[in-house]
């Protein structure tokens, strides 16, 4: 009884659908913690249907408050929010694997909650695999797998539902240079083959440029939008477009905005 | 690669046993080395301190192992005794865990039964179990069961407290998961709070088995009723001055303790081993 009721109330509270061609938009979305902290101010921003938008800002800005508040884990204190796909695809800043289950069950853990059938799950396991290079790996557990391996997995585990929209919570942020580079470039050519929409956090300005469609600059706390900056690049990018001098300077556009967002 | 590599696995396999060997001789020679201070020590006491008419208080081992291990008539009785007390705590402990575990369910579910039942289970681990012993005699009786509820009583602390901790080490992200699948809660505990509560759980497990092999031992020492298990038989051994089987009853209860310490260090490194990274719950 009070279960059910508990899971109405969540219902009420989360995002309400998306008008066609946006997989996401925030309108005047605010926030603030019952401990008085104001983490968001009159958010407002749209992510269209197959764009990936990053989001930038000093810590505490309340980035990753905007991706629970998109994925329904946190409630909006004011404004709205509406997402296109049934429930987003969410890779946290820690892999969140558990650590018991063999780099196989990890992944099809998602759909194991949702009920999927064996055979159908078992399929969708393989694919999450040969789409993160993980091959080989299926029976391995977390504890003998590197940073970047277990970000794979997490990835791989988002994979399985294909959802239309992703959210990424600095996913690459615990990770040495070389390897978030790496998982950078597969994200990418990710993203070309499979055209998802994607909200990426992340406190690297030439991440967000290399990945994003658009970048989205929050202030300090209570963040708000600052600037929205365009990324002139097509897809597919390559990872050598990191030395390109239009890469740099719209890199340094960013990392501008996000100077004077700590003043 | 190959041609570089091919007297590689001649010449390595020797001084892998070797040292694997050595890493052996690490663990096993210090204990060692310590029993025979020990045991040199308590030779020296026992011829050096006490005249030949005292030397009862402290027998020289040998005497301990002629008149207690090789003695069969005096083994096979401590060895009587000791199967009484083990199934006794045996008993005890399954018993506890359940009603620990159990319990520990019901406080990570509900905050009001945690907050209800706490404060007792505290209290309860407070009081001098010696003092309750005579009483729980005196209700119940001095048979098998009135010492198994000896054994629930001073074991089921650890249980509740380690598996309450454990059912809270899962990290928020991991919640976070279930949380978005709308997992029911029967879900989160079976999937995500109780296995990564497992590593916790044998921690308890091996105090409880520890504490419960007391409990048996000290609900024998003070029934002084019913089958004998062995803290009645120190009790008589002391009594009528039989120091030798006196020090093997007491050498065989401890390395009874020992072996089921060890049990569940195996069962805990089976179970959880193959996962468990102490420290970096990811």
């Amino acid at each position: 009884m009070k279960q059910t009721k508990r899971r109405a109330q969540r219902q009420a509270s989360s995002p309400g659908p998306a008008p066609v061609g946006t997989a996401l938009s925030f309108r005047g979305v605010g926030k603030t913690f019952p401990d008085g902290t104001r983490a968001l101010r009159e958010v407002s921003f749209t992510v269209r249907d197959t764009e990936i938008v990053a989001v930038v800002g000093p810590s505490g800005s309340g980035k990753s408050t905007l991706l629970r508040i998109a994925s329904g884990l946190t409630e909006a204190s004011s404004g709205s929010v509406a997402v296109g796909s049934a429930v987003p695809g969410y890779v946290f800043q820690d892999p969140t694997l558990l650590p018991w289950r063999t780099v196989e069950a990890n992944i099809g853990l998602l759909a194991e909650l949702d009920g999927v059938a064996k055979e159908e799950r078992r399929r969708l396991v393989a694919d999450a695999i040969a789409l993160t290079g993980l091959a080989g790996f299926e029976r391995h557990r977390p504890k003998a797998l590197s940073g970047g391996m277990r970000m794979r997995v997490s990835l791989a585990r988002a994979l399985t539902m294909r959802p239309s929209l992703f959210l990424f919570d600095e996913p690459f942020g615990a990770l040495d240079e070389i390897t978030r580079e790496r998982l950078g470039d597969e994200l990418l050519r990710l993203y070309t083959r499979e055209r998802f929409a994607g909200l990426f956090v992340t406190h690297s300005a030439a991440e967000a440029v290399l990945l994003a469609t658009r970048v989205v600059v929050l202030s300090a706390r209570p963040g708000r939008v600052l600037a929205q900056i365009e990324v002139p690049f097509d897809y597919p990018r390559q990872s050598g477009l990191r030395f390109d001098t239009e890469f740099t300077r719209t890199a340094r556009a960013v990392s501008e905005a996000l100077r004077e967002s700590f003043a | 690669m190959t041609a570089d590599n091919a007297p590689l696995p001649v010449a390595r396999p020797l001084p892998r046993v070797f040292s694997r060997l050595a890493g052996a001789a690490r663990t096993a020679l210090p204990p060692f080395a310590v029993l025979c201070v020990v045991v040199g020590a308590w030779y020296l006491v026992s011829y050096a301190l006490f005249a030949p008419r005292r030397r009862f208080l402290l027998p020289p081992p040998h005497q301990v192992v002629l008149d207690g291990f090789l003695d069969w008539a005096t083994f096979h009785e401590i060895l009587s005794a000791l199967e009484a007390t083990a199934k006794v705590a045996v008993v005890g402990l399954v018993i506890a865990s359940a009603l620990g575990m159990t319990f520990a369910v019901l406080m990570n579910q509900a905050r009001w039964v945690e907050r209800s039942f706490y404060p007792w289970a505290v209290l309860l681990q407070t009081i001098p179990i010696l003092a309750v012993v005579p009483l729980i005699g005196f209700w119940f009786g001095y048979g098998f069961w009135p010492r198994t509820i000896v054994c629930v009583l001073i074991a089921l602390f650890p249980i509740i407290t380690n598996t309450l901790f454990g059912l809270r080490s899962a990290d928020t992200g991991q919640h976070d998961l279930f949380t978005l699948r709308q997992a029911s809660r029967w879900r989160r505990l079976i999937w995500l709070e109780f296995p990564g509560a497992l590593p916790a759980v044998f921690t308890g497990l091996r105090i409880s088995a520890g504490l419960s092999v007391i409990g048996a031992i000290v609900g024998d020492f003070f029934f002084r009723q019913g089958e004998p298990g062995i803290g009645r038989l120190i009790d008589g051994y002391t009594r009528s001055l039989e120091s030798g089987p006196l020090f093997a009853a007491i050498i065989v209860s401890a390395l009874f303790g020992f072996v089921v310490f060890c049990l569940f260090g195996l069962a805990a490194h089976l179970v959880v081993g193959p996962w468990y990274e102490p420290g970096q719950r990811r």
